[in-house]
């Protein structure tokens, strides 16, 4: 800007001028006179244009928060739309100081999710099945409960379940990964050997794809791996950034005998996914055009790409092909941070997919899981001939609590992936079999009603660690063919309408001054007989409700969601498995997941309850349930000194 | 009249050399800094922050993220300061619980916002540029609408938010 006032500095010596020179010669005075005074004029208003120009509006418009931040603490609650959350303003008057104790922060830790001892975790990566044990790697943070310095932690079980801990897999040592020793993948080539991609980012900051494998393949712990010496083996192709192009898929070996893989990237704000050819992992060739790519939803993260089996009773290789196979498609978008998937059909001529319906498009059709959940990645289990989904649950309360209980994030309890046949729009989600190892004692209730604005206990002992698998039945009280035309989650539980919402109370306490709900809420309700209207259409949307979770206000408190099919031969229900600071809850056999982070002040240990519930104005619940209690896994550090 | 001429004359000739730079001086070592802030909560607390570190002017997007984190770490620090003074004369619980929260932020999401600017991962500086905020907030909303801490509760909001718009422009 000195240069503008400079020049205005100038403007009194003109004037200065024109009155010495007044008087004499008029006519030619009265020309340059004309013309300094117009450049002036001419010169100021530059100046005044440019220095308006530089403090112009801005544009607020384009700070909306998109997305599942979990620290979004907006004023006022967003009107609720198909699977998305109501954020919740209720901080905002809590004005007394909060204290998280020990006892608090203790309870969150889970009994038999996979969590590092300490410090902060995130993409789950590689994980596979090799010589008798499952192995998982995953981001990992050897130093602090915040993301940072990232290697790969590693962790083996022989039954996806009991994890022992094993030294970090993957640090950064090279060049070509001393930025960052990011997500990855393992490929099994038929001879045995084992191959893995992962993204480095290098010390010119640029993302690259880097080759490693197990130093001694007949270690099943695989505990020492080795980084192919002439590392990168693919670096960003031109046109795509430095800074967009990460996340290897396991490869597939196709009819033109090479291993093909993809990674996401984007452009101009379409996410994409880049596809890439080898025979030996160490050269590679880029397809000229992508596997698919979407517009407007950004950086691809975390693409996984799979065969599922339209039959949908077993897991499928990722090599399978055919009639009866059809592919999935998934990102985890950066911009939402959500996952994302389709179910389509694979071009394998020219490696290119197309969705099954061009609406339910990756990025902009279903989740995965409708909650806290994030950077997943599938796996073939030759062990067991099932395709096998790991997912990250981030922490949803603050870093203060995080540093100071010194661990922030988990994974999902491992879930089968198959093709949902009934529907032919949706996968299903179950957790592995092996969970159930972990019960216990049980409990069983059978139709057990539950009238309209009622809440029913269920007295099973300790709330804090079940496997609970519940059915529900519809009674219409009064008056037939009622038309209620909501839709989606409401803004939570409290919300009644004619046929929701109903289910169960978890992580509650006896006042019910902190409590979870988990529940159905229906559209429209017909049992063939006494709706008047055959155009009568029922939605059912399930949902969990953390409004109420905790009475803390620096934890994230949403309500998630989503609709999910029913078909008409089906009863609703859920199984919900309750693991301290974590539910995961699978609606219609899988059909719709939701993961929710909890973290209560009140109900904790002993003092946590279960209850059914029944919200709705114009149905009586009839629910049958059986409820487990579920053991520890003991997840422990691998127990070298034993002789094994 | 002789006089008018060379006045005339080196008028003109000023005229065309400040044209000629005003377009360098006034837009272009300052568009980046002024379009990134114009996407962010708060410009002109935006600009005069980027604007008061030298490395400003030549630096890309990430480098002005990276600015804001410094800036962070300073108000962070003014906020302890204070907290440390006011622990002295005027101690509470929900001063201690400040002094947590801004712990909390020192260690936690400024290293956690740098690295992630540093390594190319945004998502990650705007998950500790949010969170910086929120502690702020919550800092103050413990003192009951009587803190001692207002001014720098605000300041450490406001440009844990502008660093949090930047990170959100790398996505």
């Amino acid at each position: 800007m000195e240069g503008i006032e400079d020049d205005v500095g100038h403007v009194p010596l003109l004037e200065a001028e024109e009155e010495e020179e007044e008087g004499r010669r008029p006519l030619r005075l009265r020309g340059s006179y004309l013309g300094i005074f117009g450049s002036t004029v001419f010169l100021v208003s530059m100046a005044a244009l440019i220095i308006y120009q530089g403090h112009d509006y801005y544009d607020e418009a384009k700070i909306e928060n998109k997305g599942n931040n979990n620290n979004n603490y907006n004023k006022v609650p967003r009107g609720v739309a198909e699977g998305v959350s109501a954020k919740s303003n209720s901080f905002l008057s809590e004005t007394t100081p909060y204290n998280w104790t020990n006892a608090m922060l203790s309870w969150q830790r889970t009994a038999f999710h996979f969590q590092p001892e300490r410090n902060w975790m995130n993409d789950p990566n590689g994980p596979l099945f090799h010589k008798g044990w499952y192995h998982l790697f995953y981001q990992y943070n050897p130093f602090s409960a915040v993301w940072g310095n990232i290697t790969w932690g590693h962790a083996v079980s022989r039954d996806l379940i009991h994890w022992l801990y094993l030294p970090e897999a993957i640090v950064r040592d090279m060049w070509f990964d001393i930025n960052g020793a990011w997500s990855g993948s393992a490929t099994l080539l038929p001879g045995g050997e084992i191959v893995m991609l992962y993204t480095g980012y290098t010390h010119q900051q640029v993302q690259v794809q880097n080759l490693a494998y197990p130093a001694d393949a007949s270690d099943p712990l695989l505990l020492n791996w080795v980084k192919y010496a002439k590392n990168p083996v693919m670096v960003p192709p031109p046109g795509i950034g430095p800074n967009d192009f990460r996340d290897p898929t396991t490869a597939w070996f196709g009819p033109d005998n090479k291993w093909t893989l993809t990674l996401g990237s984007m452009l101009n704000d379409s996410g994409l996914s880049l596809v890439y050819k080898t025979t030996d992992f160490i050269n590679y060739e880029l397809n000229d055009h992508f596997l698919h790519v979407v517009p407007g939803t950004g950086m691809w993260e975390c693409v996984d790409f799979y065969p599922v089996s339209i039959n949908g009773s077993v897991g499928l290789d990722t090599s399978a092909n055919g009639p009866g196979v059809k592919h999935v498609l998934k990102a985890s978008l950066d911009d939402t941070k959500l996952d994302y998937y389709a179910i389509g059909t694979y071009f394998i001529e020219n490696d290119t997919w197309i969705p099954d319906d061009p609406d339910l498009d990756v990025g902009i059709g279903l989740r995965l899981d409708y909650g806290k959940y994030y950077a997943s990645k599938s796996f073939y289990d030759q062990n067991k001939q099932r395709r096998v989904l790991w997912g990250w649950i981030n922490e949803s309360d603050s870093e203060v609590a995080d540093i100071t209980k010194g661990w922030a994030s988990l994974q999902t309890i491992p879930r089968t992936v198959l093709y949902d046949k009934k529907t032919g729009t949706n996968l299903l989600q179950w957790p592995v079999e092996e969970i159930e190892s972990l019960r216990l004692s049980s409990h069983e209730f059978k139709e057990l009603l539950v009238k309209p604005g009622t809440v029913v206990p269920l007295h099973i002992g300790p709330a804090t660690q079940l496997d609970i698998i519940a059915e529900f039945e519809i009674e219409l009280l009064g008056s037939e063919g009622i038309v209620n035309n909501v839709e989606g989650c409401g803004v939570g539980a409290v919300e009644r309408s004619a046929f929701g919402p109903f289910g169960i109370l978890a992580i509650a306490n006896d006042q019910l001054s902190e409590l979870t709900p988990i529940y159905f809420r229906l559209s429209n309700y017909g049992n063939g007989t006494s709706t008047t209207t055959t155009t009568t259409t029922t939605s059912t949307s399930f949902c969990v409700d953390e409004t109420r979770s905790s009475k803390a206000p620096d934890v994230s408190k949403q309500v998630f969601g989503s609709k999910v099919p029913v078909l008409n031969d089906e009863k609703l229900s859920l199984r919900v498995l309750v693991d301290h600071s974590i539910i995961e809850s699978f609606a219609q056999g899988g059909r719709t997941v939701i993961s929710s982070r909890v973290y209560p002040t009140e109900a904790i240990y002993g003092a946590a309850r279960l209850f059914l519930f029944n919200n709705a104005t114009d149905i009586n619940i009839k629910a049958s349930l059986k409820i487990w209690q579920l053991n520890s896994a003991f997840i422990r550090p691998f127990p070298f000194h034993d002789t094994q | 009249m002789t006089n008018l001429k060379t006045t005339t004359t080196l008028f003109f000739f000023l005229f065309l050399i400040v044209m000629t730079s005003l377009p360098s001086i006034t837009l272009g070592d300052e568009k980046l800094i002024e379009s990134t802030c114009r996407q962010t909560p708060n410009f002109n607390l935006c600009v005069q922050s980027l604007k008061s570190f030298p490395g400003s002017a030549t630096a890309d997007v990430r480098g002005l993220g990276l600015i804001m984190v410094k800036v962070m770490q300073s108000k962070a620090n003014d906020a302890i300061n204070k907290i440390r003074e006011l622990q002295r004369s005027a101690p509470s619980p929900a001063l201690t619980s400040c002094a947590s929260k801004y712990n909390a932020i020192v260690v936690g999401d400024i290293p956690e916002a740098n690295e992630a600017f540093s390594k190319g991962m945004p998502k990650f500086a705007e998950n500790g540029a949010n969170d910086a905020a929120n502690e702020a907030t919550f800092c103050e909303n413990g003192f009951n609408g009587r803190s001692p801490l207002t001014q720098q509760n605000n300041a450490m909001r406001d440009v844990a938010a502008i660093t949090a718009a930047i990170a959100r422009q790398l996505l």
